[in-house]
């Protein structure tokens, strides 16, 4: 429907001023940086314009101007800022090119309703302009961190070389540091210690609960479903301090009367107040999962002869596992990714990897964070690929459709 | 139908039992099946979650510390009047005596001292200076006792010193929650604390109103994004869901280290803007270690918690509805806010309430980015757990945090349904 718009050309007097406007936009930059704001308007506006006005009515020829404009902004580029400046020259100029034969063959219309007015028009796109903001301020952050974990200088910000991207710019060492350095290597093991084992007993626990939890006939369903739910609605801060008391008075006397390890002791209070904190994730995942559970095939299981365990094994386990799996991740990362409850409940031999960030981050700042915080990225996007697929094999499984 | 009235007992089951017993039976059994599933985790919730909570509620009146220390002393107190500003009689310094000289043996009198200083600033030193003195008196022999007490250090000539033993005395207070809103426990009742005491109303007004300014934010900023992916075709909102689901995917360390670098004098934000000469080089914006810094980092933070329920109630408005609307003549805009607007405020409902109670209690990123102009209640509460050791002041703000939290939490429960919670 929508592709079958027509398109038409555009008269000069619409986009002659729309790219001057770009380029009055792109001069204010240009020129503010070299302190002549007005001028540096005029004359981006007048250039560009003056460059529109060849390609549409001299050279009249798509192709052309498209390696026209990357090469003049490219060579440009160079002139004023080196090899950053002909990166920013390329990407601008094949900008300026598309831009130009979007506005003046009229191709910002093809993809919309062809009833559309003019205002209407401008606020589809300008709509889609804030949402790109939003976007980019979504991720900037994330992505920023990355590049500048290479730097090898110890700043937190973009050092001339980088931008220039010489090769004497960028270093390892942040991360030789990482791997070499003893508090960040002991603070990333305990990290892998105590977040596999939290998260096999929520995983564990949580999923009997749920099975029990969908079952047709539970009394006090709304309440038991609000006790399981409440470590992730109660503020981290509340949780460890009622933590930091009681595991305290628990561990004096695992310590006191059981005569164990303080160090094993110091573990199992970790392990216990994050395998907590996991399992409302694997509650809602589970349930989310059973929602579209045939209740049938189990009975149908047992009418086949088996007994409750291998049912729930052979039968349930295989269809409910997208859903088990994505809670048990979810209560991975919550445990992996937990510092308020581990600063209040362990000592310092429970040390994880956030927790020697956030010391990090508060006193010496060092940039051996920036390192681990892109390892921490990496992680995070192969857990949210994993999820994805799972979510998807599951909605296919029960015959949803993809979503 | 002739042999149901026939029949005179009531319907039985195949091996003879009758069918209303065999099926509440069989209903029963269905009931402890799940029971039992669900008895594991909620055994496992109840201990290391819930009591937890429980003590901590317990730890906000428990005071037990003036009446065990000190027991012949307390009983002695009820007879004195405390707003008569006249000094107790030799008979509650004997007392007294007894009973330091019994805790100094037991050591417990320094920390007596400690938690009498939070209330009175010098108690501390007060009880751990005479006890070296007092250690030395027989508590048999050496009567009277009242000069000697006061000679040792003339605040226990001081009338206010016994009042406050005596108002802290009872077992279980109401203080550390009087000290929570800036009020103080005091012989003639509650009063007000002095003035350049009180912070912690304002740090609560503080809490509550970034949080609302970080919620109203989320809402600006997820609800174009949310409408956006509920009506692009799906495999493009599926590519652009990525730019949402990898914040929420990641590390908070990892976004509040990034804000940290974005945000500095010296960081990313500011070079860029240096460099394009928009900011001069020696007027850079202090975007860090204020509220500035916090509402930003915690906006960025937050905002897939907004706009995931969002999104997911809009996926349910039908775009014919629009449609529908605009046929009848409706403009863009009366279609939007008369048709669109109500049907979505669920999902600005649910994603306000989650983003509300969420930011309440945040503590890592204030800690971080937020100065001393940009911390929440909470970073107060670990101040009282980890540096002041107050931990009954502490128990007491953690108490009234949670009430704020479990009244959204019911609301959000009413609006929303607590099974109605998706993630991803």
């Amino acid at each position: 429907m929508a592709a079958l718009t027509p398109i038409s050309r555009k008269p000069l007097s619409l986009v002659l001023p729309c790219i001057a406007a770009a380029g009055g936009l792109l001069g204010l930059f240009v020129g503010t940086a070299k302190d002549q704001s007005t001028l540096g308007v005029l004359i981006g506006a007048a250039l560009v314009a003056a460059l529109g006005f060849f390609y549409i009515a001299v050279l009249k020829n798509e192709q052309m101007a498209k390696w026209i404009s990357i090469v003049l902004f490219a060579g440009f580029g160079f002139f004023a800022g080196g090899i950053p400046g002909v990166v920013l020259g390329l990407i601008f100029g094949w900008l300026f090119y598309w831009f130009t034969y979007w506005l003046y063959e009229g191709r910002y219309r093809a993809r919309l309703l062809p009833y559309l007015t003019p205002g209407q028009v401008l606020w589809h796109y300008g709509f889609r302009v804030i949402c790109g903001a939003i976007f980019v301020f979504l991720i900037t952050p994330i992505l920023v961190v990355m590049p500048l974990s290479f730097n090898a200088e110890d700043f937190f910000t973009f050092t001339p070389e980088m931008l220039q991207f010489k090769a004497e710019g960028y270093s390892l060492k942040h991360y030789q540091d990482f791997f070499s350095n003893n508090e960040w290597q002991r603070s990333f093991k305990n990290s892998l210690i105590i977040a596999p084992i939290a998260t096999v007993i929520s995983v564990s626990l949580g999923t009997l609960a749920a099975i029990g939890l969908s079952q047709s006939h539970v009394p006090g369903k709304r309440a038991i479903m609000a006790i399981m739910i409440s470590p992730m609605i109660v503020p981290l801060i509340i949780s460890a301090t009622g933590m930091f008391f009681f595991y305290s008075q628990i561990g004096n006397w695992l310590e006191g009367t059981l005569g164990l390890d303080k160090n094993f002791v110091g573990y199992i209070k970790v392990v216990l107040a994050h395998a907590v904190l996991g399992i409302p994730f694997v509650i809602i995942t589970v349930t989310a999962t059973l929602v579209g559970f045939d209740h049938s095939l189990t009975r149908a299981a047992a009418n086949m002869g088996a007994n409750p365990v291998t049912t729930f094994f052979r039968v349930q386990m295989p269809l409910i596992l997208p859903g088990v799996i994505s809670g048990g991740l979810f209560a991975f990362i919550t445990s992996f990714d937990e510092v308020v409850v581990v600063l209040f409940v362990g000592s310092a031999s429970q040390k994880t990897l956030p927790w020697q960030m956030f010391t990090g981050l508060r006193e010496q700042i060092s940039p051996t964070i920036l390192a681990v915080a892109t390892i921490l990225v990496g992680i995070s996007i192969l857990l949210l690929a994993t999820v994805e697929m799972l979510r998807r094999r599951s909605e296919r499984l029960r015959g949803l459709s993809p979503g | 139908m002739t042999d149901t009235s026939t029949q005179s007992g009531p319907m039985l089951a195949a091996d003879g039992t009758p069918l209303k017993k065999s099926l509440a039976r069989a209903l029963r059994l269905q009931k402890m099946r799940a029971l039992a599933l669900i008895a594991p985790l909620l055994i496992f919730v109840l201990v290391s979650f819930v009591i937890p909570i429980g003590s901590m509620l317990f730890r906000s009146v428990e005071n037990g510390s003036v009446a065990e220390t000190l027991p012949l002393t307390v009983a002695e107190l009820q007879n004195w009047d405390a707003t008569s500003g006249e000094l107790p009689d030799e008979a509650l310094y004997a007392a007294f005596t007894t009973d330091m000289v019994a805790a100094i043996e037991a050591k417990k009198h320094t920390r007596l001292g400690s938690r009498l200083n939070y209330e009175h600033t010098g108690m501390s030193s007060l009880f751990r200076k005479s006890g070296r003195q007092i250690k030395k008196l027989d508590p048999a022999a050496d009567a009277p006792f009242k000069d000697k007490i006061i000679d040792i250090d003339k605040k226990w000539g001081d009338v206010e010193t016994w009042q406050v033993i005596k108002t802290h005395s009872v077992k279980y207070t109401n203080g550390y929650f009087l000290n929570a809103i800036d009020m103080q426990r005091t012989v003639e009742g509650a009063k007000a604390q002095p003035e350049d005491k009180q912070i912690l109303i304002k740090l609560f007004q503080r809490t509550l109103f970034m949080s609302m300014v970080i919620t109203v934010s989320c809402i600006l900023l997820g609800y174009p994004v949310a409408w956006l992916l509920a009506n692009l075709p799906a495999r493009t909102a599926n590519v652009l869901m990525i730019l949402v689901l990898l914040p929420f995917w990641t590390s908070l360390l990892v976004r509040t280290s990034a804000w940290k670098v974005m945000l500095q004098q010296q960081g990313v934000i500011n070079e860029v803007l240096v460099w394009l000469g928009i900011v001069a080089d020696d007027a850079r914006l202090v975007m860090i270690n204020n509220q500035l810094g916090t509402i930003i980092a915690m906006t960025h933070i937050l905002l897939p918690f907004m706009i995931l329920p969002m999104y997911s109630v809009m996926q349910t408005i039908k775009p014919t509805y629009l449609r529908a609307a605009k046929s009848m003549g409706a403009t863009n805009w009366t279609a939007f806010w008369r048709v669109y607007f109500p049907l979505s405020v669920p999902g600005i409902g649910a994603g306000s309430i989650l983003v509300f109670i969420l930011s309440i209690g945040y503590y890592i990123t204030p800690e971080i980015v937020g100065g001393t102009k940009g911390v929440f209640i909470s970073n107060r509460i670990a101040y009282h757990i980890s540096s002041s050791l107050n931990w009954g002041l502490a128990a007491a703000l953690g108490t009234i945090l949670l009430a704020v939290v479990l009244v959204l939490y019911w609301a959000y429960d009413k609006i929303v349904g607590i099974d109605n919670v998706k993630l991803g």
